[in-house]
Order: C-alpha cells, then sequence, then structure tokens
C-alpha cells in the first residue's frame, strides 16, 4: 500500500507549527523558562508570520544543490593555484581577519540560534531560528573551506579558533557575541537577527565579497554568494521578530528600542574593521567606507525606520555621531593596527603613494588635515629603518574593547574619553555610545574579560608581550605578524610572481 | 539602570578589581595633541612608585619614540588627573597624590605641536 503524497500546504504545516503540542504534564512556563524575564510581553504567538516558507526536506534538497556547485569551484580554485590570481599579497590579510573574526561569530551565531529555538513558546520562531542555526554552521564549514587553500601558501591561517578566544583584537568581535548570547532570547533575535543581520549584514557582507571580486579571490567570492539566499532568509526573521514583538503589546516598543539602541552602536563599533579593510587592506578598492555607509546605512537604514517610524521606533540613538565618524573612522582602526602591527596575526603597511591620493579624493575634509600626517611620520621613520610599533599596551573600551583610539568627532586631534564610576570602580569608555551602553547594564561590562588587564593579571602566561603573543596566542613571531615588507608572505609572493 | 537577569538579586564581582593586579594598580597615561601614539598606553604600576619613577624611567620607553620627547620642557607641561587640572609631586607616591587604580593621566606640552605641527 502506498502512502498518501502530501500536499505542499499540508506538508509545511506538518512539519513546522504542526510540531507543537499541548503540555499536559509540564507548566508552559516552566517548559519555556526564558521567555518572559526580559520583559516582553507576547499575547499570541499564532500571529507569528514563518519568515521562510521552507520545510526541512526542501531546505535539504536545496542546501545540498548549492552545496556540490560550489565545493565544484572550491576544487577548481585549488587545483589551480587560485592563490595566484589574486591582486597582492597584501589582500590575503582581509581574508585572515575575516577568518578569525568573523567566521567564528557564525559558529556562535549556530550556537546562538540553537539556543533561541529551544527558548521560544511559539513553533513558528523555533523552527525559523532552528533552520537558521543550521544556515549558520554551513557558513563557517563553508568559510573554512575556502580559506583552507591559503593556509597551504600564506601566514597566519593556522591557528584561528584559538586565536579568536584569545588575541586582543578578537576579543572585540568575540565579546559582541558573547553579549548578545548571554542575553534573553528575544534580544538576541533584535541584536542579531535585525539589528546585525538586517541593518548592517550588508556593510559586512558587501565589501568583504565585492573586495573578493575586485581582488581575483574567487573562492571568497563564491561562499559569499552560496551564503547570500542564507543571508536573505535571515534578513526576513529580522524583519518579522521586529514587526511580531511591536505589532504583540506597546509595552514592548520602549524595550525593543533600548535594544535597537545598544545593538546598532555595538555594530558600528564592530564594523570598524570592515571599515578599515576597505580602505586600507583592499589593494583593489570597491569603494570608500564613507560611500558604503552612505549607501547601506543613511539611504537604505533611512528608509527602514521611516517604516518602522508608525510602531514608535525612532532612528538609533548616537545615529548623528556615525554621520560623523563615517569621514574618521577607518583611518583611526588602521592606524591601531599599524601601532601594534607586531601584535597583529596578520600583515599591516603603509599606504601606496596611490593609495594615500585615493584616501585624499575619497576623504576631501578630513584625510589630508588629519590622517595624511600620520601616515608622512611613518614613511618617514621607515625610511630611516626605524619602522616603529607602540612600546606599551594600550587603554581599552570598556564596552567594545576597541583600544581608545577614537577621537571627539568635533574636535578630531583630541582622543575622546568617557567614564562611569560604579560601585567604587572606574571604567573608561570610547564613546558616549559606549558609555551609554555600560550605565544600562554595569553589571554585565563589569565582567568585560579585557585582554590588556588580563595580561596585566598574569591571566595570559609569560611575564613579556613577546611571550603572550608566542606562547599564549600561538603566534608565529616574524611570520604573522609585523609590516608586511621583508615578511615572508612577501618574499613568497615575489618569488610566485618573478619580481625581484 | 541595571541588567534584566534571570537570576534574582544577580550579583557578579567586577574582573578588574585592583587586588588582581598582584600589589600593582592599572594607570593610563596620554600625550595630548600627539597621535603618533593611536591610543593612551595602560601601564601596571606599584601604587608605591613615584611620579618621577613614572616619568622618568616608566615613560620614556613608549612615548620616547616621539622626537619630541626627549625635548619636553616638563616646567611648562600641564598635566590633567581623571580630567580635573592637576600638578604632580615628583617625589611622592602615586597613591599620595590620587592617583589611583585605573585613573587617566594625561599632559598637555602646547609648545610641542607634533609631527608637521599637525597633532601627530
Amino acid at each position: 500500500m502506498s502512502a498518501k503524497k502530501l500536499n505542499l500546504k499540508d506538508k509545511y504545516r506538518l512539519l513546522t507549527r504542526d510540531l507543537d503540542w499541548e503540555y499536559s504534564y509540564v507548566d508552559r512556563k516552566k517548559a519555556f523558562p526564558y521567555e518572559e524575564f526580559e520583559g516582553i510581553k507576547i499575547t499570541d504567538w499564532s500571529k507569528w508570520e514563518d519568515p521562510f516558507r521552507l520545510t526541512m526536506d526542501a531546505y535539504w534538497k536545496y542546501q545540498a544543490e548549492k552545496e556540490k556547485k560550489l565545493y565544484a569551484i572550491f576544487d577548481a580554485f585549488a587545483q589551480n593555484n587560485g592563490h595566484l590570481n589574486v591582486t597582492d599579497a597584501r589582500y590575503v590579510n582581509a581574508i585572515k581577519i575575516f577568518l578569525t573574526g568573523v567566521s567564528p561569530l557564525e559558529y556562535q551565531a549556530y550556537q546562538g540560534y540553537a539556543h533561541v529555538g529551544r527558548q521560544f513558546g511559539g513553533a513558528g520562531a523555533r523552527v525559523a531560528c532552528q533552520m537558521q542555526s543550521i544556515d549558520e554552521l554551513r557558513h563557517v564549514q563553508t568559510q573554512i573551506h575556502a580559506m583552507s587553500h591559503y593556509n597551504k601558501y600564506f601566514d597566519g591561517f593556522q591557528d584561528w579558533t584559538h586565536m579568536h578566544d584569545r588575541v586582543w583584537y578578537l576579543s572585540v568581535p568575540k565579546s559582541f557575541f558573547d553579549d548578545a548570547r548571554s542575553a534573553g532570547p528575544f534580544e538576541f533575535l533584535i541584536a542579531i537577527s535585525f539589528s546585525f543581520e538586517y541593518v548592517l549584514t550588508n556593510l559586512l557582507f558587501v565589501p568583504f565579497m565585492s573586495g573578493a571580486a575586485h581582488n581575483g579571490d574567487m573562492a571568497t567570492c563564491t561562499f559569499g554568494f552560496s551564503a547570500q539566499s542564507d543571508e536573505a532568509r535571515h534578513m526576513t526573521l529580522g524583519l518579522e521578530i521586529i514587526k511580531f514583538l511591536l505589532e504583540q503589546h506597546e509595552d514592548n516598543v520602549p524595550i525593543v528600542q533600548k535594544w535597537i539602541d545598544k545593538w546598532f552602536w555595538r555594530g558600528t563599533r564592530l564594523l570598524s574593521i570592515v571599515a578599515m579593510m576597505m580602505d586600507y587592506m583592499l589593494p583593489n578598492k570597491v569603494m570608500s567606507w564613507k560611500e558604503a555607509w552612505e549607501v547601506y546605512f543613511e539611504e537604505a537604514g533611512g528608509a527602514l525606520f521611516k517604516d518602522l517610524a508608525r510602531y514608535g521606533i525612532r532612528m538609533p540613538k548616537f545615529v548623528e555621531v556615525t554621520e560623523k565618524e563615517k569621514e574618521h573612522v577607518s583611518h583611526q582602526a588602521w592606524w591601531i593596527f599599524y601601532n601594534y602591527g607586531h601584535a597583529a596575526g596578520f600583515h599591516t603597511w603603509i599606504p601606496s603613494d596611490e593609495e594615500l591620493d585615493w584616501l585624499s579624493e575619497k576623504y576631501p575634509d578630513t584625510f589630508d588635515k588629519y590622517y595624511r600626517p600620520r601616515w608622512e611620520l611613518a614613511k618617514k621613520m621607515e625610511a630611516e629603518g626605524k619602522r616603529f610599533y607602540s612600546q606599551a599596551l594600550p587603554q581599552l573600551c570598556t564596552t567594545c574593547q576597541i583600544p581608545m583610539g577614537f577621537t571627539e568627532m568635533d574636535d578630531p586631534t583630541q582622543i575622546a574619553y568617557r567614564s562611569s564610576d560604579y560601585e567604587g570602580e572606574k571604567y573608561h569608555f570610547c564613546s558616549d555610545g559606549c558609555k551609554h551602553i555600560f550605565d544600562e547594564e554595569p553589571e554585565k561590562y563589569v565582567q568585560s574579560w579585557l585582554p590588556v588587564h588580563q595580561i596585566y593579571q598574569g591571566n595570559c602566561g609569560g611575564a613579556s608581550v613577546e611571550e603572550v603573543l608566542r606562547d599564549y596566542y600561538k603566534l608565529n613571531l616574524g611570520a604573522d605578524n609585523l609590516d608586511i615588507k621583508g615578511s615572508p608572505d612577501e618574499q613568497r609572493w615575489k618569488e610566485w610572481k618573478g619580481v625581484a | 539602570m541595571s541588567v534584566r537577569a534571570i537570576t534574582p538579586d544577580y550579583k557578579v564581582q567586577a574582573r578588574d578589581r585592583v587586588e588582581n593586579f598582584h600589589g600593582n594598580q592599572i594607570v593610563y597615561v596620554a600625550w595630548d595633541r600627539h597621535l603618533m601614539f593611536c591610543a593612551p598606553f595602560a601601564y601596571a604600576l606599584p601604587p608605591t612608585m613615584t611620579f618621577a619613577e613614572l616619568r622618568d624611567q616608566v615613560m620614556p620607553e613608549a612615548f620616547g619614540l616621539h622626537e619630541e620627547f626627549a625635548i619636553i620642557n616638563w616646567e611648562k607641561a600641564t598635566w590633567l588627573l581623571d580630567n580635573q587640572s592637576f600638578t604632580p609631586d615628583l617625589n611622592q607616591s602615586l597613591q599620595a597624590q590620587g592617583v589611583g587604580h585605573k585613573s587617566v593621566l594625561r599632559f598637555q606640552t602646547p609648545e610641542l605641536t607634533g609631527f608637521q605641527g599637525k597633532a601627530v
């Protein structure tokens, strides 16, 4: 006897909403213990509109097809020595940052969505989060496979998970996600699905993927395309969660607004690394960070927040600061890494003269006035054989954990200092945004694992910075770190290309 | 404001309390308008260290990379301690003159305007 074939609609119902059941011997509140403590009020989960409209079997089939194509391209890339087609050895350093800083966040996202995919009372939300969780796991896997080819030919790719957990600048992305995952399930979705995936993701993925395309990196470009249809689904979850929460109860509005304020600012700080990648690390530039911010946040985000105004949601707090920061943030971020290039797991360098001119052209109001002089000094010292590296550890912001290198936006030669006192201790911040986040939830950020303080507490091994870098971070000193000039990466590249 | 936690009366200890630094305290030091140095430096110092030791023995290693550091006229330099105007006593300990754990010390040298006079 053959089983009756289900039509699509029935199949969808059975494989999503119908996975829920009435609880006969457990109190529902005990089954979903995380659902209320954030103060969010859900009156009717049945109003949730499933964002993905995808059943698990269809999902499986669809992803398998994409996977086949993707791995065929990876194979071709490897067999044809694809690494020789990138524009320059400098480019690969952007990919090192991606592998150590971004791919582990995909893994964190996988864990985060798996967790909240258990915690929501509504079956639709649970299924959507579980599917996204699997997507995120796929993304980390495909990224590792795409970049593993570079590991055979370049330094700095060998210990990326270890580095993510320990290296000072990687505490910036790591603590961003730790913050989201240690929040409740609704805040996690506003943080990651809405604020990051919906509002800001184009500023991460478009620059990296079009950067890859502009610089001959077929492997990275291809995983980007393969992830794109997943990302589009993730954005619909971001939009659904915000609409759902705002429509469920008016008391949710101020809570959601607070989370948008927090995660928008957290996101902009995290993206400062993308800003410097676009303006300084890509040998073939796509567009300036300032242009990207204008297109992907100011225009697209502006329209989104106009739509959300009818729910009583306004633009994120401190958005006016970002309008000024777009002129400065990439320059200040790359300067931090140039200063601490001896302690980084990738190479740093002075922009070429053509690149300096490109920056002047893209940043007519700020570059020549504030940033070209920094590079002129670096050039002078390099020419004298004195390429400098900072000889003391930097002060970090307690919230974003970035060295305190950002300036007052109305006085760009003055470092911005903000501080708060909490239970007899002083805390320091790079900006009003980071101070505000701390002041809202000080109990959380007094626990910040600030790499510089951890070194001084003796929790990162050896007494000297060199021992910390070599033994605790596992950097191959002299190969992974320092300037690209004279690095083994550069020497090999020249040999391959037959240049002296 | 305080965090909304799932645990009632959520209490934690600050991770960077002074007792975790093995007898040292953290002091941040910055030279205003000299952005060759991207950020203030963080030092772990004994609270009994004198201001002279900080200025003349600790600071030169990092700040000395700037060619103006050697020509600073310390008589004219001004200081801020935690954003308040401050006159250091070279012979007193940090602790005795209020330089505490996680204090920020900033100094200004208005006659030295940085590389190319551009605050670098």
